[in-house]
């Protein structure tokens, strides 16, 4: 039975030296194998007597565990350190940039329709839109513009023969809009309008959003909330808003809107236009077959590259439409 | 309209200060656009006066004067070729700073001594005018402050008024604004009728009375028209930004801005007859004062003599009968015209006059007979004559008729969103000169006066009271309503998921002009011509834009010039086409991509994007959308003849991918390969509505196959013909390899395809999917003369 001591030795010395995992298997099946050198000494037994043989067996048994135990943690030493290794050598410079496709951006003018028009989607305003070469009677006749006022100087309109034109607002999408349906409205009309004017400050494209609200009850003071809203939301911002009378054909009571924009060099606020808005006229609402005793309304338009300009501080409304990458990619 | 804030307070003086007085009325409604001092900032400059001038010793142009400050005498060197002795002058002491900070010195000039310095009006900033010394009048007294003796403490004020309010284009209508603003009563001049001292009077016929429903004539004989504008009246029209000419036409220019009343003088030697104010003939030709020679119309309202138009009514008066230095006796026109015959006349000639500015918007159809004895005698005042009787003749049945109009206490209060004390709405409309007739049991019976040609309806008078009131003395209350739940089609998809996918493609959205050049325009889409505008901005903005192209194009060449090389558009909008069934307005998606499909790595990336990224990322674009679209190959006069494919839905036409052809590429004068692409959005983003089936529980088979076949056999025909025959429960198709060499025999590509099958409710046996494929493979020999590839 000394041999088994020693065999047990040698076999834990083999395990210690096994640097691999195959090499850890030839030991196993060296010792432990059906021919292994220990399991051999399983046939040493037949020779020893009954009494003897358990103790011998469990000898037996404990050598081989003890060796198998050792196998074991080797082979999880190496596993350990193999792994180790194929994770050292996989190792990458995670500083070095990412591939793929970059991100592209929408142009500033649809940022600020988009959000103009889930600020009023909120408030329960469809989206409407309608056709940019327009008719007369829709940009003009159906706004309480007929052709001798002198309003359509105002306009500057690009025309393709005298009764066809490109519209100058957005306005006459709610002419057609409140033609084809019922009150009450809520709506907003974004889209691109024309006038016939380019300059630094002038381009003769460019975009509005014009508001109507139609209920049988809504007053001006209805407008100025809506309005005075609708600015602290956007700018996210509190600041101060006014109302300076004015004249619109197609609205009665009319007026711009100023917002508190910095200060004068003599520190009064300095008021910037924005808005423009108004109680829809009476002559609208006979236009568009609505009896304007029982209903009333309130609409507002606005230039949405002013207030992109404003929002994002762009210094040249030419710049929206020269589209140059380095201007886009500001607005991703 | 631009006034002086003096001449206003002569009329009104509110106490307050000129910024507060603009804030006021612009707040008003009438709003103010700048101001500016009528007068350049200097100081040590006073009257003058000249007591000899000598010649210069050593010069030809200047002269030695002596000049009196009123206290004592200096010499001053001087070159103005007005200088002469007698003559009152704006003086600049020694010590005067001159605008500009120009200070005055003693100095020698050509060895004369110079003491100060005689003043233009340029020099002192009072008008650009630079023909000489500025004249002062002889009474002006010697040693007084310039700015003190023409009280240049004074700002012309700016206010853009909008086109309804012309009773404010005057001093008078502003004067009654401001007085209403600030609770004061605005004290107008004298007018008192004056007399006729001869029985002389104008033969005046009026025969379009519709377009002048009232025209006053007087005859005014035996006048000076050497005399002198007075200083203070030039000095108002100067501040009013107009220029001083002659004593006539100064004086109907200063009715005019005082009263808002247009007039007009004519020589009585050049008019033949009498005055007729009739509608022009055809072809009837007429020199205006500016010189233009205009050809009338028969819708041009003229004043005629006998023989020949002399003026266009409210417009402008003829050369010919224009008053002069010569001219001995005035015909003054004073008239009410029509505002809508006379709408745009004006701008048909290419002029915009302050006459013609005022009549088409209306003016006060009651103050031609004030008018006319205001100026008439200013005029005696100026240039003396003998006045005589004014010749009215009026249409009453043409006149505006006065209107009445009743205000509802409830409409107003409902319209406003406050109910206005009673007392405070009629004290503001009858300050504003409305009169309050009539108390009705629920509101109120108001007369409009004949210089508010803009109040005819109720809104109007809702406005005014609101205006004054003060539209932030209004309340502010949320609207209420009924906010009914809103449908949207779950199928369709919202532009924004379009835009934004292609955002995540890399592209940057864009926005052109609607109107492009016609000549891009013909490279890119020489089929269709695109509707003119009858007036552009430019001819390279001249027509509409047929497809998006035109527009993303020009883009592209922009950015190329600028150092971007890689460049990946996208832009959403109409597009135009002129149809028998009128004008087509077509919602487009297009997009245009050049230079490398991603942005250059360390790894590759600087292969140059293809038709096939593009596709593919259309392909992407198209399953979010939920739809199916077929490619076919095709043609375009602006592509590459094999790189062009139609894109079909259902066998509908919905856009064009392909490659730019090269040879419009050059014209365009664009750099690399030009993919672009253009969809009509309506007919993509109508998907459909996910409706779940069964996922199978049973394994799906995969078999691959590689043929050899025709290069000029289309894959979506191998697809087509495979389709067909791989049976109900093919799962899915797909093309793995695709190869063109050498050993295939020239005109022969190979492509490798594997195919899926997949039953819902059971497991496929290994013959049903082998007959399927083996027919698949027979098939593909037999209708398209495929060979299996070895």
């Amino acid at each position: 039975m000394d041999n088994l001591e020693q065999l047990v030795q040698d076999g834990l010395n083999a395990v210690e030296q096994a640097d691999n995992l195959q090499a850890l298997d030839h030991i196993r099946v060296e010792y432990l194998g059906k021919k292994g050198v220990i399991t051999q000494q399983a046939k040493t037994l037949g020779k020893l007597s009954a009494e003897e043989r358990p103790a011998a067996g469990q000898k037996i048994n404990e050598a081989k565990g003890q060796v198998e135990q050792a196998i074991n943690a080797r082979r999880a030493d190496l596993e350990k350190i193999a792994i180790e290794s194929k994770l050292a050598s996989e190792s990458i410079d995670v500083t070095l940039p990412g591939r793929g496709q970059d991100l592209g951006g929408l142009h500033p003018v649809t940022r600020t329709l988009q959000r103009i028009e889930d600020i009023f989607a909120r408030a329960g305003y469809s989206v409407e839109q309608g056709p940019e070469i327009e008719d007369d009677y829709h940009n003009f006749e159906a706004l309480n513009i007929p052709g001798h006022h002198p309003a359509r100087a105002m306009h500057d309109t690009f025309y393709f023969d005298p009764g066809t034109l490109l519209r100058t607002h957005t306005s006459p999408v709610q002419i057609r809009t409140m033609e084809a349906g019922k009150p009450p409205f809520r709506m907003i009309c974004p889209g691109r309008v024309y006038r016939c004017d380019s300059d630094m400050t002038h381009t003769p494209m460019f975009h509005q959003v014009e508001g109507l609200l139609v209920e049988k009850n809504v007053s001006f003071a209805d407008l100025k909330s809506t309005v005075e809203e609708f600015l602290r939301v956007f700018f996210e911002r509190d600041l101060k808003v006014r109302f300076r009378p004015s004249y619109f054909p197609f609205t009665e009571p009319s007026a711009e809107v100023d917002i508190e924009w910095g200060r004068e060099p003599d520190g009064s606020i300095k008021w910037l236009e924005v808005m423009g808005c108004g109680m829809v006229h009476p002559k609208v609402f006979e236009h568009c077959g609505i009896d304007a005793e029982e209903y009333r309304g309130f609409a507002f338009g606005l230039g949405v590259e002013r207030l992109a300009m404003l929002r994002y501080g762009v210094k040249d409304l030419r710049m929206f439409f020269e589209n140059d990458l380095r201007f886009l990619r500001q607005f991703r | 309209m631009k006034f002086s804030e003096q001449w206003l307070r002569e009329w009104v003086n509110p106490s307050i200060g000129s910024q507060e007085l603009m804030d006021q009325i612009t707040m008003a409604g009438l709003e103010v656009d700048g101001f500016e001092p009528v007068a350049g900032d200097f100081s040590g400059v006073v009257v003058g006066e000249v007591l000899s001038v000598a010649p210069h010793p050593d010069a030809d142009k200047l002269r030695v004067c002596q000049v009196s400050d009123g206290q004592q005498t200096v010499q001053v060197v001087c070159g103005a070729p007005n200088v002469r002795d007698g003559l009152k002058v704006p003086f600049a002491v020694v010590g005067a700073v001159l605008p500009g900070n120009f200070k005055i010195k003693k100095a020698k000039l050509r060895g004369q001594p110079s003491e100060g310095m005689l003043c233009s009006e340029s020099e002192l900033a009072l008008s650009e005018s630079h023909d000489g010394l500025m004249e002062l009048p002889a009474d002006a007294p010697v040693g007084q402050d310039l700015a003190e003796y023409l009280k240049l403490n004074d700002i012309t004020i700016d206010v853009d008024l909008t086109p309804n309010r012309s009773d404010c284009l005057s001093i008078r209508g502003l004067a009654r604004e401001v007085g209403v603003l600030n609770s004061l009563l605005a004290e107008a001049p004298e007018i008192e009728p004056v007399e006729a001292v001869h029985s002389e009077v104008p033969d005046i016929r009026v025969q379009a009375p519709a377009g002048c429903p009232r025209y006053l004539g007087r005859i005014l004989r035996n006048v000076n028209l050497q005399a002198e504008t007075p200083l203070w009246m030039q000095e108002k029209l100067r501040r009013s930004g107009v220029r001083s000419i002659d004593a006539a036409v100064d004086v109907t220019n200063y009715v005019l801005l005082e009263l808002g009343q247009p007039m007009h003088a004519f020589d009585r030697d050049e008019i033949v007859g009498g005055i007729v104010v009739r509608m022009a003939t055809a072809g009837e030709k007429l020199v205006l004062l500016d010189g233009q020679e205009v050809e009338l119309t028969s819708e041009i309202l003229v004043i005629a003599d006998h023989e020949k138009p002399v003026a266009i009514a409210g417009v402008m008066g003829g050369e010919h009968s224009g008053v002069g230095d010569k001219t001995r006796d005035l015909v003054l026109e004073s008239a009410y015209f029509d505002p809508i015959t006379l709408a745009g006349k004006a701008r048909q000639f290419g002029l915009h006059t302050d006459a013609s500015h005022r009549f088409e918007r209306g003016v006060d159809y009651q103050l031609a007979r004030d008018a006319m004895d205001r100026a008439t005698r200013l005029l005696m005042d100026i240039v003396g004559g003998e006045p005589g009787e004014i010749v009215e003749v009026v249409s009453d049945e043409h006149l505006p008729k006065p209107r009445v109009i009743d205000l509802r206490e409830q409409r107003l209060a409902s319209v406003l969103g406050l109910a206005i004390h009673r007392t405070t709405v009629e004290e503001i409309l009858s300050r504003l000169g409305l009169r309050v007739d009539k108390l009705l049991k629920d509101g109120w019976r108001i007369s409009v006066p004949s210089f508010r040609p803009d109040i005819s309806i109720e809104e109007d008078l809702i406005e005014e009271v609101g205006r004054i009131y003060g539209y932030n003395n209004l309340p502010v209350t949320e609207p209420t309503g009924s906010l009914g739940l809103r449908v949207r089609d779950e199928a369709v998809r919202p532009l924004s998921a379009i835009r934004n996918f292609f955002v995540a493609q890399g592209y940057q959205e864009a926005v052109t002009y609607s109107f492009v050049d016609p000549k891009v325009q013909q490279l890119i889409d020489p089929e269709r011509e695109g509707i003119a505008l009858a007036n552009p901005i430019s001819a390279d903005l001249s027509v509409m834009r047929t497809t998006l192209w035109s527009g993303l194009l020009k883009t592209v060449a922009h950015n190329q010039n600028r150092q971007q090389p890689r460049i990946r558009l996208f832009e959403t909008g109409l597009r135009f086409e002129q149809t028998d069934a009128g004008i087509d307005q077509q919602p487009m998606l297009a997009g245009v991509v050049v230079g490398n499909q991603v942005q250059e790595n360390w790894v590759n990336g600087r292969r140059t994007a293809d038709f096939f990224d593009v596709k593919g990322e259309l392909e992407s674009l198209f399953s979010l959308l939920g739809i199916e679209v077929q490619f076919l190959a095709s043609q375009h006069p602006a592509m590459h003849p094999g790189q062009t494919a139609q894109l079909l839905r259902d066998g509908e036409h919905i856009g064009w991918l392909g490659t730019l052809h090269p040879q419009v590429q050059k014209s365009l004068e664009l750099n690399g390969t030009i993919l672009m692409f253009e969809l009509f959005l309506n007919s993509i983003v109508t998907g459909y509505v996910p409706n779940f089936k069964d996922v199978s529980k049973f394994p799906e088979v995969r078999r691959d196959l590689a043929i050899v076949i025709g290069s000029d056999v289309a894959f979506a025909q191998v697809k087509h013909v495979a389709r067909k025959h791989a049976g109900e429960h093919l799962t899915a198709l797909r093309v793995f390899d695709v190869y063109e060499g050498d050993n295939l025999g020239e005109g022969n590509r190979s492509l490798a395809l594997s195919l899926f099958w997949q039953h819902p409710e059971r497991t496929l046996n290994e013959d049903e999917v082998h007959s399927l494929f083996t027919g698949v493979i027979d098939a593909l020999k037999e209708e398209l003369g495929a060979t299996l590839r070895s």
